[in-house]
């Protein structure tokens, strides 16, 4: 069965219970909803209630209850000229908490996403070292390992956006980030046992796949907190996500994060590759760009209400969503606002609070049924205010494609349908 | 020594506060003498990575008019005969001075700083799909065409390891370092306005919907919901097994070929229904002579004929422009023609 997940019977209980909560708030007096008949789902007796369910080893890779079907990543089709090198988006709206499960992790390839069988791979350090050295799977199990729960975001999310409201939906507009906790070999580590020369100070990573792909990173972050990852949220990477090996680059844009890591080379200058000159380069209004620019700058969005989740039920309580990170630090404070920037609630921030890792806030309210201007403004621990779009503008015009961290509007109607927008 | 992290928005919230190991993993003097020594050949196969200041460069030259042969055969496809692009595949030519403009268009000649970046990056994954197939000869003389599209060098002009120190990058001084520190960092970190923040009420000034460049959800999800189930599947084809394993092997054509409903030409042609077809006789492609040639000599593409192509291409159809190495086991063979043929629409 893969029905398509409906809302109907329980939106209509909704709609009866939350006109009565609109007046019960009126009258400053709690009354529930009544229901006018019994509801059959409780006085009949029902299938799953009365015949067996699946046995253990139905499926000995478990996979998500089919009515959640819709909860899968979604592309632009516009956007590229073919789907293998391309992107597709984490549906946002359909999660909570801040791990994103493995198969729903956004995709960027850029020659397709290579299959390589673990035996057959290689992973090399040469260059600026004293001994070039040859590292297969089994050598690096046997490096002592850590754990960390890191965003990954694209350099591209929100790239839309730059010259207005283009896409419907925190998918389609900041979809293009994960959240994981991976297990891995520091870097570092690795680093040591080929013995770095003194002037080695950037590293070249390439990766395995068809677009052989390479950035340049420099030898103080190398050292600092990279990790060379093979687990994602305990068990192997995904395909798409490089397995088996990775490179994790904490906090800076995604296409540094190497994906089927075979190579290492230690210089003394950066390389300035396609994916650091081309592209990856923050065009600004004068013509000039800025490249290097790694860091991932603190960000918010509201996942729900959102367009692809429309409040359903009508004026009441009201669960308001959304994630922040930062590439600086943690996020001890999101503001969030219901009327475009006129007046700031501090929000709730719940779960863990990592460094460098997505975290979850929530803002609850009554909703009064009136249209809403919804924002959410991440403030990191060093104090950055997540800028709105104006302000990014002032500092990069509108072609800077790449780090995007404007802060996002959601207009929602009085139907509570919402809809991306910018305000001034 | 394990740290604890004091988590400010814990404390915020009132809650307990988490603790998360911080231990790191600890260096060994000496290295754990793990791994072995690459050896120089093993480096050599795999170190070919370019600098601007010409470090990684691989000996060879290559002229404009080789260039410009080799790019119609290999890259017009996707990047059109003048690098004008096809779709929305990277356009390669022109664009000098539109960085300034509403929508610039970033080339070779208007934004690539480093020519090194060209070199390494035609020569590390180039054409799309045959990375590693490009000798250095013929690197060097499709990046001399594309200078020449973008009028950085002139018609006879040759490009080695020797003479790309001689060429001038027109945006070569376009770029400095990320300095959102000292500028936007310091800008906004202060503390936050939250209360009566704008002057009156705030106003919608632009909408997603007015674009309307979503795609269409619910397009996407009737399909799924309703799977074709095909009753009493007559069994007379090649096995699902065996098209499922072709489908593996396709991968490997897929960057130059299409198949299946509304499959067009692009580097090769697409091949519908290639098992018994004439060679050389898909509508709208440009074929090499030498196809040209075996068309006319009433070659048809047999299985046995297309196993023996695939197994060594070269070999097959010396002058042929497909780019590709062959396939070894003639079953591999059988299942991607077994998948093309299950591809093509009936």
């Amino acid at each position: 069965m893969s029905d398509k997940k409906s809302f109907s019977p329980s939106r209509r209980t909704f709609l009866t219970a939350s006109a009565a909560a609109g007046g019960a708030l009126a009258s400053g007096q709690l009354v529930h909803a009544q229901a006018a008949t019994p509801d059959p789902l409780i006085t009949e007796a029902q299938p799953w209630r009365q015949y067996l369910g699946a046995g253990v080893d139905a499926a000995p890779y478990g996979m998500p209850s089919p009515y959640e079907s819709e909860v899968v990543r979604r592309t632009v089709p516009w956007l590229t000229a073919d789907l293998v090198s391309s992107i597709n988006f984490t549906p946002l709206h359909e999660l909570d908490g801040i791990i994103t499960p493995n198969g729903i992790c956004f995709e960027r390839h850029h020659g397709g996403a290579a299959e390589i069988d673990p035996a057959d791979h290689r992973l090399m350090i040469n260059g600026l070292v004293d001994t070039p050295m040859v590292f297969t799977m089994e050598d690096i199990m046997r490096f002592p390992r850590e754990n960390h729960v890191y965003f990954l975001e694209c350099a591209a999310n929100t790239g839309m956006e730059w010259a207005g409201a283009q896409l419907n939906g925190c998918q389609f507009t900041h979809g293009m980030i994960h959240n994981v906790e991976y297990t891995g070999v520091p870097l570092r580590l690795l680093l040591e046992e080929a013995g770095v020369q003194t002037n080695g100070r950037w590293l070249l990573a390439e990766g395995a796949d068809a677009a052989g792909m390479t950035r340049s990173i420099p030898m103080e972050k190398a050292l600092d907190d990279c990790l060379v990852a093979f687990k994602m949220n305990g068990e192997a990477l995904r395909v798409e996500q490089g397995y088996p090996l990775r490179l994790v680059v904490p906090g800076w844009e995604g296409n540094m994060w190497i994906k089927w890591l075979r190579r290492l080379e230690v210089g003394d200058e950066p390389w300035h590759h396609r994916e650091e000159t081309s592209k990856y380069t923050d065009l600004l209004e004068d013509g000039d760009a800025r490249r290097f620019t790694w860091v991932m700058d603190a960000k918010s969005v509201i996942t729900n209400p959102s367009p692809q989740a429309p409040i359903l039920h009508g004026p009441g309580p009201t669960v308001l969503t959304g994630i922040a990170w930062s590439g600086r630090g943690t996020i001890p404070r999101v503001d969030v606002t219901l009327d475009g920037g006129r007046n700031w609630h501090q929000a709730r921030m719940s779960g863990p609070s990592l460094d460098k890792s997505m975290h979850r806030f929530y803002y609850e309210f009554d909703w009064d049924g009136s249209p809403l201007l919804l924002q959410s403004r991440a403030i990191d621990s060093t104090g950055y205010v997540q800028p709105t779009k104006e302000q990014l503008r002032e500092f990069r015009g509108e072609n800077s494609i790449y780090h995007n961290n404007g802060i996002q509007t959601w207009f929602v109607n009085e139907n509570g349908e919402a809809e991306n927008v910018e305000v001034g | 020594m394990l740290k604890t992290l004091t988590l400010g928005a814990a404390l915020l919230a009132g809650t307990a506060t988490i603790a998360v190991a911080q231990d790191s993993a600890a260096s060994r003097e000496g290295g754990f003498g793990l791994g072995r020594a690459a050896l120089p050949e093993e480096v050599a196969a795999w170190d070919w990575d370019v600098r601007p200041d010409g470090t990684g460069l691989p000996v060879g030259e290559g002229d404009v008019w080789t260039g410009e042969e080799l790019f119609v055969d290999y890259c017009s496809a996707c990047h059109g005969d003048f690098g004008e692009a096809v779709g929305r595949w990277p356009v390669l030519a022109g664009g000098q001075g539109t960085l300034t403009h509403e929508d610039p268009t970033k080339t070779i000649g208007s934004y690539w700083p480093y020519l090194s970046t060209v070199v390494d990056y035609v020569y590390r994954a180039m054409p799309y799909g045959q990375a590693e197939s490009l000798t250095p000869d013929e690197t060097y003389a499709i990046v001399a065409y594309l200078l020449n599209l973008n009028n950085v060098v002139d018609d006879d002009f040759v490009l080695s390891n020797e003479t790309f120190h001689d060429v001038e990058m027109p945006n070569a001084g376009g770029f400095f370092m990320d300095d959102r520190d000292e500028t936007e960092v310091a800008a906004w970190t202060r503390e936050p306005c939250m209360t009566d923040c704008t002057d009156g009420a705030v106003e919608i000034t632009m909408r997603a919907t007015v674009l309307d460049v979503t795609p269409d959800e619910e397009g996407d999800d009737t399909a799924a919901a309703e799977p074709v189930v095909e009753e009493n599947p007559v069994e007379t084809g090649p096995s699902p097994e065996l098209i499922a394993a072709g489908a593996g092997i396709w991968r490997q054509c897929q960057a130059c070929h299409e198949v299946g409903e509304g499959a067009r030409n692009r580097v090769g042609p697409a091949l519908n229904g290639i098992v018994g077809a004439d060679a050389g006789a898909r509508e709208g492609f440009r074929y090499s002579p030498a196809f040209r040639e075996a068309a006319e000599d009433g070659l048809v593409w047999t299985e046995e004929n297309l196993i023996a192509y695939l197994h060594d291409p070269r070999s097959f159809m010396p002058r042929s422009r497909m780019v590709f190495n062959g396939i070894e086991a003639d079953e591999d063979i059988r299942a991607v023609l077994a998948y093309i043929m299950s591809e093509t629409p009936q």
